[in-house]
């Protein structure tokens, strides 16, 4: 599974100048060799092609209607997006977006590294593959199914637990009452989206868990360590960045996840007042353009949206991109 | 830190016990592996919940052979039967145009990667497949969308759905099918080679016949994952109740847009098939899992 690291053999090959890894120079110029080495070429050029594409497409459909926004793009709550004089912002989108991804973040991590460390340093041999893979089978259901099971079921469920935490640790700003009155708030959409995102922190976390030198684990008993000791001053120390790249990797997922998180915040009339509120409800970027999907009818309208999309996909990239340099980070001190 | 001395003081005045471990260390102990097993519990029981739920509350219409053999046309959210063959089949229609326009672009990307790709162009490819891992899907239907629709102003349909699905298969099929070609070992090439076997045979007849179980696992592993997707239908593929076959022009219905178009429904008919059609579609992807996971442990790298 180190495709979910984003590590690929590129990484792993000799600078330009120095001797080829594998089977360089076996080409031989021969017709067939031309056109399955050009066929290769060709779709990995294919795969360079669509990413410019995406970005170049995005950018060219959102910039003419920023342009003609007469509100900021960054800071307004509005989104009135047809008529000569558009004005939306992207405030109310990104702040739901990071909060209900941070939410989920802030369950799963700590969940997910116990899980994998159950898995990896607790759970008897015969245990341990079944029940990695049950963990993985999370990743396969549907989210629209996770929508529905968060929208009939889990919902309801909650509504003691989000009144009591409302009223209790109503003071904090993050905890206040707002004018949703359901239970389908960003907090709703926050607890599924962390059992959305428990299997991908899961997994890589097992990964880096497993890896710990047998030597490390070994040394601290030795030295008269418990087992959670050993975990504390071996396991846990050894699989730190691998922890922080699965984190990264998990919220990238809870960032551009919608039709789950679409289902479960109520969507808020237009000009309804800030909150800072979990119990709040608004729209992530993703779920936005989701729900404007009827919307799409000019160029104008829906270059409104795409500026929100390339700002998700912008948000999404960074993220990505932290992930993936903590690895390699990784890589560099563990050869 | 205790000093040679304090030490001295200390085991004349209590002989040191080397037994076991202090009290409170024990006990932290214990706590840990509690809270371990108590999270694995946690971690498994949504999806046991979740199975549950949905096959309590769908089951029941999946056992009936209408189900799988009837549409919903005519049909409305008041009136009970009707079935989800329109659905299944543009499910399934969908996922295999997807995988017959990826599988080729993301393996032959990795064979790339793995086999030729040396330099700047590989690091260049193998960064846009990373990138392309990280793209949302709804940017992904969002692309779609604005090259067809806003820019070429064509009609929706399903093909459009599968173009922008592709965009999510081809990183998984890349990243996945680089992995198997790397466990492929190299005596095998440099054997091919010695025998005076070009590259593209040895590639075509040995290498990706070696790996070919791996795979076809990321394939329907691939293919699991997208079948789900529901993001990019909801902007590029309406839903319809008739069966569906063209995938050039008008509506084609898939298990998710079915689901999403009932999903705030309150009649009791309506509900019993979005559970249903989530079982079907849990069902579906679990096969496809399953199938994955067999063929990779028959895998013979």
């Amino acid at each position: 599974m180190q495709s979910i690291t984003g590590v690929s053999i590129a990484d792993e090959l000799p600078a330009d100048g120095e001797p080829p890894v594998v089977g360089d120079g076996a080409g031989t110029g021969r017709l067939g060799d031309r056109l399955f080495g050009g066929a290769a070429v060709g779709s990995g050029l294919i795969v360079v092609a669509l990413v410019t594409l995406i970005g170049v497409f995005l950018l060219s459909q959102a910039l003419p209607a920023l342009a003609k926004n007469e509100a900021n793009f960054f800071t307004s709550t509005e989104w009135a997006v047809s008529g000569d004089h558009p004005r939306f912002g992207i405030a109310r989108l990104l702040w739901v977006t990071v909060l209900s991804s941070l939410m989920a973040l802030s369950i799963a991590v700590p969940l997910g590294v116990a899980v994998a460390l159950f898995l990896t340093q607790y759970a008897p041999r015969w245990l341990a593959r079944p029940a990695a893979a049950t963990v993985d089978l999370l990743a396969a259901v549907p989210s629209i199914v996770f929508g529905l099971w968060g929208l009939r079921v889990l919902g309801p469920m909650t509504s003691g637990l989000q009144d009591f935490l409302r009223n209790n640790l109503g003071f904090i700003p993050i905890f206040s009452t707002t004018s949703v009155g359901s239970v389908t708030t960003v907090f709703l959409a926050g607890l599924v989206l962390s059992i959305m995102i428990l299997p991908i922190v899961t997994a890589l976390s097992r990964e880096v868990f497993a890896q710990t030198p047998g030597t490390h684990k070994e040394g601290a008993l030795a030295l008269g360590a418990t087992k959670w000791e050993m975990i504390r001053t071996a396991v846990l120390p050894f699989g730190k960045p691998g922890v922080i790249s699965a984190s990264m990797l998990g919220l990238g997922r809870a960032l551009g996840e919608t039709v789950a998180v679409m289902m479960l915040i109520s969507s808020l009339p237009g000009g309804a007042d800030w909150s800072w509120s979990l119990f709040g409800g608004g729209e992530t970027f993703a779920s936005k353009i989701a729900l404007g999907a009827g919307e799409f009818d000019s160029p104008q309208k829906t270059g409104a949206y795409i500026a929100a999309g390339l700002v998700l996909f912008i948000l999404t990239f960074v993220v990505n991109a932290i992930a993936r340099v903590v690895i390699e980070r990784r890589k560099a001190f563990t050869e | 830190m205790t000093t040679v001395t304090d030490a001295a003081t200390l085991s004349d005045a209590r002989p040191l016990d080397l037994s076991g471990k202090s009290g409170s260390r024990a006990a932290k102990n214990s706590i840990a592996t509690v809270v371990m097993s108590l999270s694995f519990a946690i971690a498994v029981a949504p999806l046991a919940w979740i199975l549950w739920t949905v096959a309590v509350k769908g089951g029941h219409l999946l056992l009936n052979a209408s189900w799988w053999t009837n549409s919903q046309q005519g049909i409305t959210a008041r009136r009970v039967g009707g079935g989800a063959t329109h659905a299944i089949q543009g499910t399934l229609l969908q996922g295999a145009v997807t995988a017959a326009i990826s599988v080729p672009i993301g393996v032959l990307t990795a064979v790339y990667l793995v086999e030729y790709g040396r330099g700047k162009l590989a690091r260049v490819v193998s960064f846009m497949v990373d990138i392309l891992t990280g793209v949302p899907s709804i940017v992904a239907g969002l692309f779609i969308y604005s090259v067809f629709m806003t820019t070429f102003g064509m009609q929706r349909a399903a093909i459009f759905v599968c173009l922008a699905l592709t965009l999510l298969m081809i990183p998984t099929i890349v990243r996945s099918t680089e992995e198997m070609l790397k466990l492929v070992p190299n005596e095998l090439r440099e054997a091919s080679y010695a025998l005076g076997v070009p590259k593209w045979k040895t590639i075509f007849s040995i290498v990706l016949p070696t790996a070919f179980s791996g795979i076809v696992t990321g394939i329907l592993l691939g293919l699991a994952r997208i079948m789900g997707e529901t993001a990019p239908l909801l902007i590029l593929g309406p839903y319809t109740k008739a069966i569906a076959s063209d995938l050039f022009s008008g509506n084609m219905a898939t298990l998710p847009t079915m689901i999403n178009q009932d999903r705030d429904q309150a009649l009791q008919p309506a509900v019993d098939r979005i559970w249903a059609a989530s079982l079907t579609l849990i069902v579906l992807i679990l096969i496809l899992n399953l199938l994955g996971r067999f063929i990779s442990s028959r895998s013979k790298v």
